[in-house]
């Protein structure tokens, strides 16, 4: 069988990891698919070349379908997230004269740092995000509301030069995904104070995005495509595999990253500054555990919420989080669905078990670091 | 000529800057400046007011414009990317060509194509260039690699210059490689012994 051939793009990080394994281990061409994956320069260019049918698949930050599709920002397009690739995976992090600024501060905690840059006079801060619409950005704002002291200026840095942009103070702090806030602890120009997932724990962080129209027209496509990605990422969230996954990451034309960059983030364990012991942070990344992949309807709608979306708008996005694919290409092969396609955001604080189709879904904890829920009223 | 349209840069290879801007000078448009920092953008945008900034797809700094143009405030000059749903060929072309344009709210049409058009063209040719350029480096890297290896075969199996050049080229149709890749595995293996 002569494999179908997909262009796919990402951007380097680790949470590209399941294009690349599915690639490089087969999943892809088990399904009869070549991945030419195709690595891009900024979020803006992949965006475009998928808009533009350049590219048939990406990967891409979770707020962009929705806005693409809501027609907000620079390339209004009907663009859909047919799973989620990752969760959480992001950290917040100050530059080293900031840290020493504050002293000492706990690790982990998004609680008590506002106080902490309050008594020690940080009332301003230039903070890097990698792009306009990027879960970073959406979890930074929400982080904000509980630092009513503190003033924000963001600006968008691409990621490989985040480091550089904190080490020539550009920037004073960075909410970045891996590897490139350990790149800034590597090179002891920051420190990390927490992590994404201690202000959301459960945040979709990178969907597997196409055009709405290439998704209806190549329904066996996006089956092959599903099922490679979903095989992939249950292969990367395996524990024994973490090793091995950390070498072909890193050995892999795609990443060009040192090993000890990339274990962070598969391993969860980080070190939040240099020459400190590494801290195990539970659900730093996930890409399959906890039915990680499924594309929550109200995942969708918390996104557009963020981004001041209208009513009407909010019951759009969710359309552009494909559980109805999900159910329909991942059920066939015995993948355990959840019985619901939207869940009250932010409502588990701890691991829960809730009802699907083989009966043992336990889903992770999804609570907001301020306890806030969020229920957008389901007609669908 | 309706052409005092204010055009901005973002190019930090001053080379190709200053290719850019020669072709837009040569299109007639007079107010052209670059940026070779995309620290300074704001302030940038602030002075010289542009009405188009054009940067290059490959650019990783396309990002920081992109924040920039989503949240600048009423009081600033609002640009947005240009994407034209109305003319997709032009949209293409530019994307084949590498090049991407934010113009300011309300320009008209007729005033931006030409300058989009005029960047494609002078993309092209530079991209065609690079390429050129690219494929001349490579042959010279080649030429030496395979002197390289001749040499190296020339002293240790006592061969002459031909008869290397002979062997490596029969190695290289045994194996379906190309002469180049043996040549290169060979120097790569001298290189780890010696």
């Amino acid at each position: 069988m002569t494999d179908s051939i997909l262009n796919c793009g990402y951007v380097a990080l680790v949470d590209s990891a399941p294009l690349i394994i599915a690639q490089e281990l087969g999943f892809a061409a088990e399904e009869g698919l070549a991945l030419n994956l195709i690595q891009q320069p900024s979020w803006s260019a992949l965006r475009d070349m998928l808009a533009l049918g350049h590219l048939d698949a990406a990967q891409m930050l979770s707020p962009m379908p929705v806005a693409m599709s809501l027609g907000m920002g620079s390339f209004p397009a009907e663009i859909d997230a047919l799973m989620v690739m990752a969760v959480n995976g992001t950290v917040f992090g100050v530059s080293k004269k900031i840290a020493d600024t504050l002293g000492p501060v706990t690790f982990g905690d998004p609680h008590s740092l506002p106080l902490a840059f309050a008594n020690a006079g940080v009332d301003h801060l230039r903070i890097g995000v990698p792009f306009h619409f990027a879960m970073h950005r959406l979890l930074l704002a929400y982080w904000q509301q509980s630092a009513l002291d503190l003033s924000v200026d963001v600006i968008a840095i691409p990621p490989p030069r985040m480091a550089d942009a904190v080490a020539d103070g550009r920037v004073d702090a960075f909410w970045v995904g891996e590897p490139w806030g350990s790149a800034a602890v590597h090179r002891d120009v920051g420190q990390l104070m927490f992590t994404g997932s201690q202000v959301w724990g459960f945040a979709p962080e990178k969907v597997l995005a196409a055009r709405r129209n290439w998704i209806d027209e190549k329904p066996e496509m996006v089956r092959r495509l599903m099922r490679a990605i979903y095989h992939a990422a249950h292969w990367l969230d395996t524990r024994k595999n973490k090793p091995l996954a950390v070498e072909i990451l890193a050995r892999s034309e795609h990443l060009n990253l040192a090993p000890e960059l990339i274990d962070p983030a598969i391993t969860g364990h980080l070190i939040p500054a240099r020459g400190a012991a590494p801290v195990h942070v539970e659900k730093f990344q996930l890409f399959h555990r906890h039915a990680a992949h499924f594309p929550w309807r109200s995942q969708a709608a918390w996104i557009a919420a963020q981004l001041g979306g209208t009513e009407k708008e909010i019951a759009a996005a969710k359309q552009c989080f494909r559980s109805d694919l999900y159910r329909q290409n991942l059920g066939s092969i015995g993948v355990d669905l959840p019985g619901a396609s939207e869940k009250v955001e932010g409502a588990m604080s701890h691991e829960t078990a809730v009802a699907s189709s083989r009966g043992h879904m336990i889903l992770g904890a999804d609570a907001f670091f301020d306890g806030r829920t969020f229920e957008f009223t389901a007609s669908v | 000529m309706q052409q005092d349209l204010s055009i901005l840069v973002v190019e930090a290879d001053p080379d190709k800057a200053r290719q850019i801007i020669d072709a837009l000078k040569d299109g007639g448009w007079t107010q052209v400046q670059a940026l070779a920092q995309i620290s300074g953008l704001e302030r940038a945008i602030r002075r010289h007011e542009p009405d188009i900034v054009l940067i290059d797809m490959a650019n990783p700094d396309r990002d920081t414009l992109e924040h920039i143009s989503l949240v600048s405030d009423a009081k600033s000059r609002t640009v947005a990317m240009f994407v034209d749903q109305t003319d997709e060929d032009l949209t293409q072309a530019a994307v084949n060509a590498g090049v991407s344009a934010y113009v300011v709210d309300g320009l008209q049409m007729t005033r931006i194509k030409p300058v989009i058009e005029t960047a494609i063209m002078r993309f092209q040719m530079m991209r065609k260039m690079q390429s050129e350029l690219d494929a001349a480096k490579r042959a010279l890297e080649d030429r030496k690699t395979l002197d390289r290896a001749k040499g190296i075969l020339m002293r240790q199996r006592n061969l002459s210059e031909d008869a290397a050049y002979q062997l490596m080229r029969k190695t290289a149709m045994d194996q379906g490689r190309r002469v180049i890749d043996v040549a290169q595995a060979l120097v790569t293996a001298a290189d780890l012994l010696s």
